[in-house]
């Protein structure tokens, strides 16, 4: 069977004052197109690697990426990333930030006004459209996030990855953001996979959890299918039993199987 | 470039911590008031105290021992009479205070201008290529604390006439804090602006005028700023050795005549062109700052 995305073989090493560091060894997985994939584990264990290797902003060692049967090793629009840190142009309004992205991916597919329309229509995806006039640094740091959200959907990659994206954000931000994102995936049916730490996020938002070994040389450890009905909703979820059972598992990975020396 | 971190404007206002909120935190109006009038006698009658005190220091220093100072109220009417026609032209040697600081202010832009147009790309290469870095930085560090007036001779001996050295040196003042700065602007660019740049597959023009020049700017503009106020101090330097027009020479021959009321007068419009050079960088980087709007 082909897949949307396959990790086939990934090994990455870095090369350090101390030696070489084997950072992935024979990292696979499979991704199917609509899906969302949470990858979970201990810090330090190479879960960005794996992320950035995906969105060629690294090249692996060994091993490779297959998007669509196309052997990918370079960054491209196909494949936006979401910063944890939002990243956005500073210089730039809400606006003029997911606008330059649009403009260099669609110049010669839509005209002006199309651009202009395309640009709305994503801010108003995640809901920024009251703020197009604002610079970063005027917004809170939950709106930067749907800001760079918004510049990723603005590409129509074929997947969106995304580095922890509500990492830094507090709790009830993160759940706004949250709820968003499983709008937006249900509404667009995007493949996505997002990087996170958070078993509940990682509950809540995937189709498949992807909990990976401590470092070095981390590789899969298990795959997990979370098999909840969609629309899934926090406050209903939080008194099932599967989803309580599907936190059970991922805990039990991280905390017993895998516990990190800390 | 220790100068230029300090100069760094601050990344977050400070408009979020408590001491602002109790600041602003609401006042009675009488009270608020009272606060808006003393703010007005702070900021207007201390310092007109502190000239006051100044001027009084001066009348007793003049009096009791130096008798050739002039009285303030000498220097007020030569004041007075030197600006009553600034921009008199009599001749080469006899022209009114106006077109001194003019001439002075042409020098300073030309140098100034032509360091900011060949500082910022030797900067921009400082700060992208490390190779590059490694090869400027040590020449660099080595030229920089020399005052620039040691130039002026070799300025002399190459352009054969005194315009040009003056020009030169206020150039070599200008070109290391723009260098320092654009490259260390440069330097401090997050690399996530340039891996968004790499997902977009923006070209090396893209990544120039969308990314580059809009990032360091702030950074660019600082160093514009430290060169010029450097610059104002150092033609008035340049202008006594090499004479002509200008109010570093203005200066001198004041002094040559004895006039040194004239000295005093031009000592403080020095002073005051320093401070608006100064305000119309500080403008022109508020501008373009876009950490601090």
């Amino acid at each position: 069977m082909n897949y949307y995305l396959s990790l086939e073989g990934v090994d990455m090493n870095f090369q350090t004052q101390k030696g070489t560091f084997k950072a992935l060894s024979n990292v696979n997985l499979k991704v199917n197109q609509g899906e969302f994939v949470s990858l979970i584990g201990h810090s330090g264990c190479g879960k960005s690697t794996v992320l950035n290797i995906v969105a060629g902003l690294l090249q692996a060692t060994s091993g490779g990426i297959l998007l669509e049967n196309h052997e990918v090793n370079s960054p491209g629009p196909d494949r936006a990333v979401v910063f944890q840190n939002h990243s956005l142009l500073p210089w730039l309004t809400v606006y003029e930030n997911v606008r330059l992205a649009v403009d260099k991916i669609f110049y010669n597919q839509k005209d002006n006004e199309e651009r202009h329309q395309w640009t709305l229509e994503v801010l108003h995806l995640v809901h920024m459209e009251h703020a197009l006039e604002k610079r970063p640094a005027e917004i809170s740091g939950g709106m930067k996030q749907r800001v760079g959200i918004a510049r990723a959907l603005a590409m129509q990659p074929k997947i969106l990855l995304m580095d922890e994206p509500f990492g830094a954000l507090d709790a009830l931000t993160r759940a706004h953001l949250q709820d968003s994102v499983m709008e937006i995936h249900a509404n667009l049916g995007n493949t996505v996979m997002m990087i996170t730490h958070d078993v509940d996020e990682a509950v809540l938002l995937s189709d498949k959890i992807v909990m990976m070994t401590n470092g070095p040389s981390a590789t899969v450890g298990e795959i997990l299918d979370v098999k909840l009905e969609r629309p899934r909703k926090r406050l209903e979820l939080a008194d099932k039993p599967d989803y309580n059972h599907y936190r059970a598992e991922v805990l039990r990975f991280l905390y017993e199987k895998h516990k990190k020396a800390a | 470039m220790s100068n230029s971190l300090d100069e760094m404007p601050l990344s977050r206002p400070d408009r979020y911590t408590l001491a602002a909120m109790q600041a602003k935190a609401a006042l009675p109006e009488k009270k608020v008031r009272k606060e808006q009038w003393r703010d007005l006698t702070t900021t207007l009658v201390l310092p007109l105290l502190t000239f006051a005190i100044v001027i009084g220091v001066w009348i007793i220093v003049q009096q009791k021992f130096a008798t050739d100072l002039p009285t303030p109220l000498d220097t007020w009417h030569r004041a007075v009479t030197l600006f009553s026609d600034p921009f008199h032209d009599a001749g080469p040697n006899n022209k009114g205070i106006g077109w001194q600081l003019l001439y002075s202010l042409g020098r300073v832009l030309s140098g100034f201008f032509m360091a900011v147009i060949i500082g910022i790309p030797i900067g921009f290469l400082m700060g992208m290529s490390n190779t590059f870095a490694k090869a400027w930085q040590p020449l660099i560090q080595i030229l920089k604390p020399v005052s620039p007036l040691a130039w002026l001779p070799i300025g002399l001996l190459l352009f054969k006439a005194v315009n040009p050295s003056a020009i030169f040196v206020i150039f070599i003042t200008s070109i290391w804090p723009v260098i320092l700065n654009t490259a260390s602007g440069v330097k401090a660019i997050p690399d996530d602006y340039m891996n968004v740049a790499k997902i977009l597959r923006l070209n090396s023009f893209e990544i120039t005028h969308k990314i580059l020049i809009p990032a360091t700017l702030p950074h660019i503009l600082t160093g514009m700023r430290l060169s010029l106020s450097v610059a104002w101090m150092v033609i008035v330097a340049a202008e006594m050795l090499t004479g002509g027009v200008g109010i570093g020479f203005f200066v001198w021959d004041e002094w040559n005549n004895l006039n040194v009321a004239s000295i005093f007068v031009a000592i403080f419009v020095i002073g005051l062109v320093g401070i608006s050079l100064e305000s119309l960088m500080m403008l022109l980087h508020r501008r373009f700052d876009y950490n601090a709007r």
